[in-house]
């Protein structure tokens, strides 16, 4: 039996290389062996966008992307398809998990400094996967054209009606129509099911091979491929597989364990999943009292509402996303972990957490002047951690950075 | 026959010509694929004119109309609040409506080609939310000084009866007045204007 296998195997590795595939991404990739539960979000980052892609085929297959149709074909699923209130809870549950793990994934990697040399590309890639899901999550989110879908459509679009000159013809032509109809939410279908997904996976690809002709970095910041034995392994590296495989799937339990009280138990999360709003089917004569975006787009729709200006707004808004793009070469530090990069460096990723966490409550919260005072020193701040890194991220590093893994 | 050299600059000459005819193609087959996301000739035919009744509109009644998918509001103010909308004005950001929008007829202080009867697009300048109107003297959320206006719920813009602009508020320019005209003393019709539509 096994020598009919084997066969089989050469057979295949004659005409289409599995053996090497295997063995070059999980038999015989060697990752650091000291990573730490941080290590988990990538694979999990994983899991859920198969989560995603797996419930919204079957969601498709009830949904009908028509305003006249679409809220009720969503309560159909919700009420009358078997099983059908689990995938969509599966789904929407999904789309806040991507972001929880996505962000996690991105902090892991700016406190290790896995964006810095050589990994600047794979941090590139990343950022990119980023701004799909970010329009992946906000085209799927009007499918089920309930009122903060309508109006939370019409805002977004909206800016890029503060372009100048070209920006309200740029608006009409991504919404097919003078206002969000029909044809928007069409589109939006075709974009969420079949455009933005394609271009995820392609994505996930490359941010992965990257990854893989660089190596992964470790919480010591330490380059494990500069001491290898002589058959090239490296010395403090273990193959990806069966150890790092099978210590994901530890990951992979505790995540499932939140993921399925969540979606059992709380799947709206009190209005941050699934906002309150979005039960009353969509009108366009009535804006909602309170609208403000889902809890991933907080903070950046809080520096947008910081700036009094609605052009200047946008800007500010776009500009806090392609800052992170310019990571690797704002950070001049030359230790890539946090464990050896001294208080200064310390200090300031504690006060952008804080300043992220805090754009995005207030990002949630109807405007007042407290919140807006608050919505403009923690945007000072977020702009601040990064565009002064080239002076304060090479301030007191630690002299001594180990050579290998577990050398005290 | 095996003596042949390659001539490097036709090959590159080839290459960089064929190169750029591809690209002229592609930038061809792109145009029907980014028009067919225009607004199709059935939404464009959808933005027809509409005609509201206001026989019936008490004075501080609004009434909503439905136009090209916008909410426009028919508002009839009173004489008490025209007389104040003609007063005030050092705490709006475009008081003369020069650099908002609204139809020739309607470029006066009442913004409205009757004083008493305003029309507007109900969308804010800012971000397309609909403002709420809220006619009523300075309750309590929105202060003192509050006159009766519509109040953005989405980013906080105010504006007075006429749809002129607070200053220090996120949207730029005053609400939007239609082409609009009268068919008879208690007929308009929106979205055409000297029998153009």
């Amino acid at each position: 039996m096994s020598g009919m296998l084997k066969n089989a195997l050469c057979w295949m590795d004659d005409r289409f290389p599995v053996t090497k595939v295997w063995n070059e991404h999980l038999a015989e990739y060697y990752a650091p062996k000291n990573f730490n539960w941080m290590y988990y979000f990538g694979s999990l980052a994983m899991l859920v966008l198969v989560n995603q892609i797996i419930t919204g085929i079957f969601l498709t297959i009830h949904y009908k992307p028509d305003a006249k149709l679409a809220f009720d074909s969503v309560e159909y699923i919700m009420r009358d398809v078997e099983w059908g209130w689990l995938i969509r809870y599966m789904h929407s549950t999904g789309a806040s998990a991507f972001f929880v793990v996505v962000y996690l994934h991105m902090f892991r990697g700016l406190i290790y400094g896995s964006f810095k040399k050589p990994r600047e590309l794979v941090w590139i890639f990343g950022m990119i996967i980023y701004v799909a899901l970010m329009a992946e999550a906000f085209m799927g989110y009007l499918l089920p054209w309930g009122q903060m879908s309508y109006w939370g459509a019409q805002v977004i679009v909206s800016l890029f009606g503060a372009i100048p000159y070209v920006g309200e013809d740029l608006a009409l032509w991504l919404r097919g129509d003078y206002v969000i109809s029909d044809a928007t939410l069409n589109r939006f279908f075709a974009f969420h099911v079949i455009a933005i997904p394609l271009v995820l996976v392609i994505l996930v690809f490359m941010h992965i091979v990257a990854l893989h002709a660089v190596g992964s970095n470790n919480p010591e910041g330490i380059e494990i491929k500069k001491h290898k034995d002589d058959k090239g392994v490296p010395l403090d590296g273990i193959p990806f597989h069966p150890y790092y495989s099978v210590k994901d799937l530890v990951g992979v339990a505790v995540f499932l364990f939140f993921f399925a009280l969540i979606i059992f138990y709380m799947p709206e999360m009190g209005g941050y999943f699934l906002e309150h709003a979005n039960f009353i089917p969509a009108n366009p004569l009535k804006t909602p009292d309170h609208i403000a975006p889902v809890w991933y787009f907080t903070p950046f729709y809080a520096v947008l509402r910081a700036v009094p200006d609605k052009f200047l707004g946008v800007v500010a808004m776009g500009a806090a996303i392609v800052v992170l793009f310019l990571l690797p070469w704002l950070d001049r530090g030359v230790n890539k972990s946090i464990r050896y990069r001294g208080p200064v460096f310390k200090a300031a990723i504690v006060a952008f957490v804080i300043s992220f966490i805090g754009l995005g409550y207030f990002g949630m919260q109807p405007v007042t002047p407290v919140g807006t005072f608050f919505s403009r020193f923690f945007s000072i701040v977020y702009f601040a951690f990064f565009l002064l890194m080239p002076f304060y991220s090479n301030l007191a590093q630690d002299e001594y950075v180990p050579e290998r893994v577990d050398e005290k | 026959m095996s003596e042949q050299v390659v001539d490097k600059r036709r090959r590159l000459f080839l290459t960089a010509a064929a190169t750029a005819v591809t690209g002229v193609g592609a930038a061809y087959v792109a145009v029907p694929f980014l028009s067919s996301m225009n607004p199709s000739d059935r939404a464009k035919a959808a933005g027809a004119p509409v005609e509201a009744d206001i026989a019936k509109l008490e004075p501080g009644q609004l009434i909503r109309v439905e136009w090209r998918g916008k909410p426009v509001w028919v508002l009839k103010r009173t004489p008490e609040v025209m007389a104040e909308l003609n007063a005030e004005g050092d705490y709006l950001r475009d008081p003369e409506s020069n650099e908002s929008e609204q139809p020739e007829s309607c470029k006066n202080s009442g913004r409205s080609i009757k004083p008493e009867v305003f029309l507007a697009v109900g969308i804010c300048t800012h971000l397309g939310c609909s403002p709420t109107f809220r006619p009523e003297v300075a309750p309590e959320d929105l202060g003192p000084e509050w006159k009766g206006g519509f109040f953005c719920p989405c980013h906080g813009s105010k504006f007075d009866l006429s749809g002129r602009v607070f200053a220090g508020v996120p949207a730029p320019l005053n609400l939007v007045v239609p082409p609009h005209e009268y068919i008879t003393d208690s007929r308009i019709i929106i979205g055409s204007e000297g029998g153009q539509a």
